[in-house]
């Protein structure tokens, strides 16, 4: 059968079309139990047999011994096991599927729902993954099972399906209808060869009865049918022949922002089932009758959702001619049905021109069009609703009736002068004001109550309602209808206004934003606006996911933090499915329609490079004007993040560079300070070793000094190497305690030997109080500094050491008498492997200082090189007195007694 | 007198490290001083062997293959109090204070000079012979009289408050040793005030400044940094 269809010119088509895509062959049945699994496998053995790369992804043979049979000799790809709720489920192991990268793939139950943690939600959507990798796939499915019939099914058997397929998957596959007539598939289950799951055995005896198997087998048949009625339409589609030709039903519903257009949407969904045809419910967007307010918007939202929900796909036009991009859809679909409202009241441009549904109705021959009345809907129009139903605006009123009375007062002295004519025109003045500032409801309260009092305070009879002249009646009449034009067109105006300026608004916040972003060059701070803006403008949470590790999505940004927006695994699923497609997905949209947020792709010309996501606030969808609004939110922070991360990128390599450099001096500084002692201590031991007789007593001596020298010197290396480690891995943990100064200067002192021999001054003010501190670490800058002292000054030269204090800090000092530090180095031997270039010849790896630097910072301290008055290098350092130590220290009570007991 | 007959008797001392090269310099070294020497390379051989050879002092590396030093330690310490000597590179103060507070004796960090390990042997196997009985002690000029409560510098008698003077009683008893803060502050002070080293550390300045020669480089209470403090 294949080898019939790889003939097709519409399967070639569908070829080129989607280049390197996989086929998806679907075995669709009425019911369970018609044998859809053995035909796909009897298939797939007739493929393996062609000697084609065929693989069982999974299938469910349900224990029939004759399906099993026909598994034999099919390679099985093994499932994998996921845990939920602590249990182990078997699932179809995907990533080995695409690994294995077969030419054909069976997986069955097309419609299962994945165990949550599963990389899709559903196994159409494995399925859709096999295909985009140029795999074959057969599948098996029930039409129950399909998102359109949904409905139908439920109310034909009574059971709900939950587990439903999108019609568009379908729509891209080969059907292979497995069919049993009824009495055979009920023997089928009455013979217990149909499988059954436990819980469900008394529903589904209840499902497998022949009224409900003649309405699926029907729908099934039906939906096949349908399908190849499509495949000829394509077909004349690339033929360039003009339809429509009657094939199938397509029922095209107009709808526009009116409370009226959902029942013209209920009529097109009815319509629609009836016939089991196609429908669309069409919205043109022309400028002329572009939806004037918010109230307008969410109409037109709520009746988009509407169409949708009742299965319709929805489309928005945008065109200057309402009738003509009406018709252009109805050609371009094919479209057989056409279901369209009569306004309620012919406008007087409707007059001049004709109406739409006349001008739809002379130039659709051969098209069924419905014309449906609005009688029955009392508030046919928005505007209607807008201005003053939802509360009584006494503010309005007030102001009205305030500026007729003073027009009233001031016109009346002059009545005479004036005359009854421009007193009427002043009376236009509120209509118009309250037009502009309320709206058309309040202009036309103004209006009635301008003629009330200029009837009553200006035509004569004076002070009656009474009017003599019935001319004046024809007058009222006229001023009425000005006010109420003029009304109209000003409140119209109004209306323009309010949404010019919320468009402004929103122009002005993504100019502000592309200001923001591109001020900064941090990558969390540019999202962070972005989430904000978003925030602001379209009222929803909004989340951010960028690429991390492994192509992973991380959330990187949110609106605000405590927010409850939930970014589980589905979410993610339908974000990376948004970053692998680039196109808006989720809530809203027509894809992957059961996500929490609607998620857009952040795009620039480098690809795609993040998402997108909000979740707008109490649950309502995103208006297509928001959802334009959030794509170009979403395309400026695609720039921002494209441009850090390019700044990030060479910053990095700025720093690979820094730190090779840095590695060159390292290997170099360690190289040579390890050689030094390494090359005396094996020279001392070999001369030891070999020519153990040469030496006398005093020279063996002299070599084991050498010897013992050289280690010393590379254990402090060694430490200093550890220590430098520590500190560059931000390892460098302080365990502060009280210490005391002068002791730690006594343990340093101790603890450097080239000052055994040296006079050393230690200068300690008497009352210097404890300092927190870590007392090794800081002994450890103390060892460093003496050292230092120590190597690069003379033999005997004194050094010394002083510790002073003021309220804030304890400064500690080590001045030596050496050849001091030049002015322009003193900065730069706290650097990494900085080395004075006197100081070549005396070992060091200009670490010391370093290490120093950093534990002192790491106290909140200061380190600083300035020169001996009496000549040489005074380095100091200083400790902050954060807190005092506690001044009374009680006297121990046990010591006494202790000292007693232990005394006598 | 005791301490001279211990080290003729020849003092068997058990090592336990891991590193063959280590036991060797050790068995070389300790042997040419007249010890005698076993090894161990396990945490658990070592406890099994200090069990039949009956050391009279352990040097115990930190690292050893099987068990952790510190819990060969506490395990040792449930049946012996066989002085031991911890011999680690580790030299973190936390590793030598766990050490110690878990009943180490001293601790010397490795690389170590073999002349510091044989005094600080020394000083643990004079001290396990009960030593630190004696009613007057005696460090170079320093004489402290536990009998009298009578402390003494180059023979001129030294006024301390009862604090300090318990202060340097501890030290004194366990000459040589090693004393954490925290031991010192629950001997001196109480368990309560473990933490509080600032009294300690006050405590210790005003002690050197009476019994030093020289309190900035002092001789005979010598700091160990971080860990505490130890009487020579």
């Amino acid at each position: 059968m294949a080898g019939e269809k790889r003939a097709d010119p519409d399967a070639i088509l569908a070829g080129i079309k989607e280049e390197g895509r996989g086929t998806l062959t679907v075995f669709l049945g009425a019911a369970a139990g018609v044998g859809k699994t053995y035909a796909m496998l009897e298939t797939a053995r007739e493929r393996l047999e062609d000697g084609l790369n065929v693989l069982a992804g999974w299938v469910e043979t349900h224990g029939r011994a004759d399906t099993e049979a026909l598994m034999a000799g099919l390679p099985v790809a093994p499932p994998h096991h996921l845990e939920y709720h602590g249990r182990s489920f078997a699932e179809m192991d995907l990533d080995a599927l695409l690994a294995r990268k077969p030419q054909i793939v069976l997986v069955d139950e097309l419609a299962h729902t994945n165990i949550p943690g599963s990389r899709h939600a559903k196994r159409y959507q494995d399925a859709e993954e096999l295909l985009a990798a140029g795999i074959d796939v057969y599948t098996t499915l029930n039409i129950q099972h399909l998102e359109s019939l949904n409905d139908a099914v439920a109310q034909i058997t009574g059971i709900k399906v939950r587990e439903t397929v999108p019609d568009k998957i379908l729509e891209q596959a080969e059907i292979q209808l497995v069919d049993v007539p009824p009495e055979e598939l009920i023997q089928r289950f009455k013979d217990g060869k149909v499988y059954v799951p436990d819980k469900a055995a008394e529903a589904l005896r209840k499902f497998f009865r022949p009224g409900n198997i003649n309405a699926l087998r029907e729908m099934a048949l039906r939906h096949t049918a349908k399908r190849v009625d499509h495949q000829m339409e394509t077909y004349m589609r690339a033929h360039a022949i003009e339809g429509p030709w009657s094939a199938g039903e397509k029922v095209m519903v107009c709808i526009s922002p009116s409370p009226f257009a959902a029942r013209l949407i209920r009529y097109g969904r009815r319509m629609a089932a009836n016939m089991q045809a196609e429908w669309f419910a069409v919205y043109v967007d022309t400028p002329r009758h572009m939806p004037v307010g918010e109230d307008e918007h969410n109409l037109l939202e709520k009746n988009i959702q509407l169409a949708e929900e009742l299965g319709a796909e929805t489309v928005t036009i945008a065109g200057d001619s309402v009738a003509d991009e009406l018709l252009g859809f109805v050609k371009k679909h094919n479209i057989t049905q056409i279901i369209i409202g009569k306004p309620l009241r012919p406008l007087f441009r409707e007059w001049l021109h004709g109406s739409l549904v006349d001008y739809i109705l002379k130039r659709s021959e051969g098209i069924s069009v419905h014309v449906i009345s609005g009688k029955s809907q009392p508030n046919s129009t928005p505007q209607a609703q807008t201005a003053g139903r939802e509360s009584f605006q006494i503010l309005p009123y007030t102001a009205i009736v305030l500026m007729i009375a003073l027009l009233t007062v001031l016109a009346m002295p002059v009545r005479s002068y004036l005359g009854q004519v421009n007193i009427a025109m002043l009376y236009l003045v509120p209509v118009l004001f309250s037009a502009v500032v309320w709206g058309r409801y309040f202009s036309v309260v103004a209006a009635i109550l301008g003629i009330i009092s200029f009837d009553f305070f200006f035509i004569p009879p004076t002070f009656t309602f009474t009017v003599f002249d019935l001319r004046y009646l024809f007058s009222f009449a006229i001023f009425l209808l000005v006010a109420l034009m003029t009304g109209t067109l000003s409140a119209r105006l109004r209306q323009h206004i309010i949404y010019a300026r919320q468009r402004e608004a929103r122009m002005v916040a993504l100019y502000a934003l592309s200001r923001e972003i591109s001020a900064t060059n941090e990558l969390e701070k540019a999202l962070e606006q972005v989430a904000k803006k978003v925030y602001e403008s379209v009222e929803s949470q909004v989340v951010i996911l960028l690429p991390g590790a492994d192509n992973k999505l991380v959330v990187r940004a949110k609106s605000d933090a405590e927010q409850k927006i939930l970014v589980d695994e589905n979410e993610k699923a339908v974000a990376l499915w948004v970053y692998e497609h680039g196109q808006t997905a989720g809530r809203g949209t027509d894809t992957l329609v059961g996500a929490d947020c609607t998620y857009v792709p952040m795009r620039t010309e480098q690809g795609i490079l993040g998402v997108l996501g909000v979740r707008p606030r109490d649950s309502r969808h995103l208006s297509p004007e928001q959802r334009r609004l959030l794509e170009a939110f979403a395309s400026l922070g695609a720039v921002a993040v494209n441009r850090i991360q390019l700044v990030e990128q060479a910053k990095e390599t700025h720093l690979l560079a820094e730190s090779e450099r840095l590695h060159a001096a390292l290997f170099n500084s360690i190289s040579h300070e390890l050689r030094t002692p390494l090359t005396s201590i094996i020279g001392a031991v070999t001369g030891l070793l070999d020519e153990d007789d040469l030496y006398d007593s005093v020279s063996r001596r002299d070599l084991l000094q050498t010897i013992k020298q050289g280690a010393l010197r590379m254990h402090r290396l060694v430490n200093n190497l550890l220590d430098m480690t520590r500190v560059e891995s931000g390892y460098l943990q302080l365990s502060k305690e009280w210490c005391d100064v002068q002791d730690m200067i006594g343990v340093a002192a101790s603890q450097v030997e080239a000052l055994r021999s040296r006079p050393l001054k230690i200068e300690a003010a008497p009352d210097l109080p404890l300092v927190q501190a870590d007392f090794v670490l800081i002994e450890q800058v103390l060892v460093n500094l003496l050292d230092n002292a120590a190597k690069y000054s003379g033999p005997d030269s004194e050094i010394s050491v002083k510790a002073l204090h003021n309220r804030e800090e304890v400064a500690i000092s080590v001045a030596d008498h050496g050849p001091g530090i030049p002015e322009e180095d003193r900065e730069l031997v706290f650097d990494k492997f900085y080395r004075l270039r006197a100081s070549r010849q005396i070992g060091g790896t200009g670490l010391g200082l370093t290490i120093c630097k950093a534990i002192v910072d790491a106290h909140g301290g200061r380190i600083w090189v300035s020169g001996n008055p009496g000549g040489g290098a005074l380095v100091t350092f200083t400790l902050p007195l954060l807190a005092a130590a506690p001044e009374k220290i009680p006297e121990s009570e046990p010591s006494a007694s202790a000292g007693d007991g232990n005394g006598e | 007198m005791q301490v001279m007959a211990m080290e003729n008797k020849s003092a068997r001392i058990m090592i336990i490290d891991d590193e063959p090269q280590m036991r060797r310099l050790l068995q070389v070294a300790l042997t040419a001083h007249g010890y005698e020497i076993r090894g161990a390379e396990t945490g658990r051989a070592g406890i099994d062997q200090t069990a039949v050879f009956h050391p009279d002092l352990i040097v115990l590396d930190l690292s050893l293959p099987d068990l952790d030093g510190i819990e060969v330690i506490k395990q040792l310490r449930e049946w012996t109090q066989t002085p031991v000597i911890i011999l680690s590179v580790r030299e973190q103060e936390n590793d030598k204070i766990a050490a110690l507070d878990a009943g180490a004796d001293d601790y010397v960090t490795k690389p170590f000079s073999m002349g510091e390990l044989l005094a600080r042997i020394r000083t643990a196997l004079r001290h396990a012979a009960g030593a630190g009985d004696e009613p007057v002690l005696t460090f170079g000029g320093l004489v402290i009289d536990l009998t009298r409560r009578y402390v003494a510098v180059d023979g001129r008698e030294v006024k301390l408050t009862p604090t300090e003077y318990e202060l340097l009683r501890i030290l004194a008893v366990n000459a040589g040793k090693v004393l954490t803060h925290r031991q010192l502050m629950r001997t001196v002070w109480g368990p309560s005030y473990e933490q509080e080293t600032n009294y300690l550390r006050v405590y210790i300045r005003q002690l050197r400044q009476k019994i030093e020669p020289d309190p900035a480089r002092p001789r005979h209470i010598i700091t160990e940094p971080g860990v505490g403090y130890r009487l020579v």
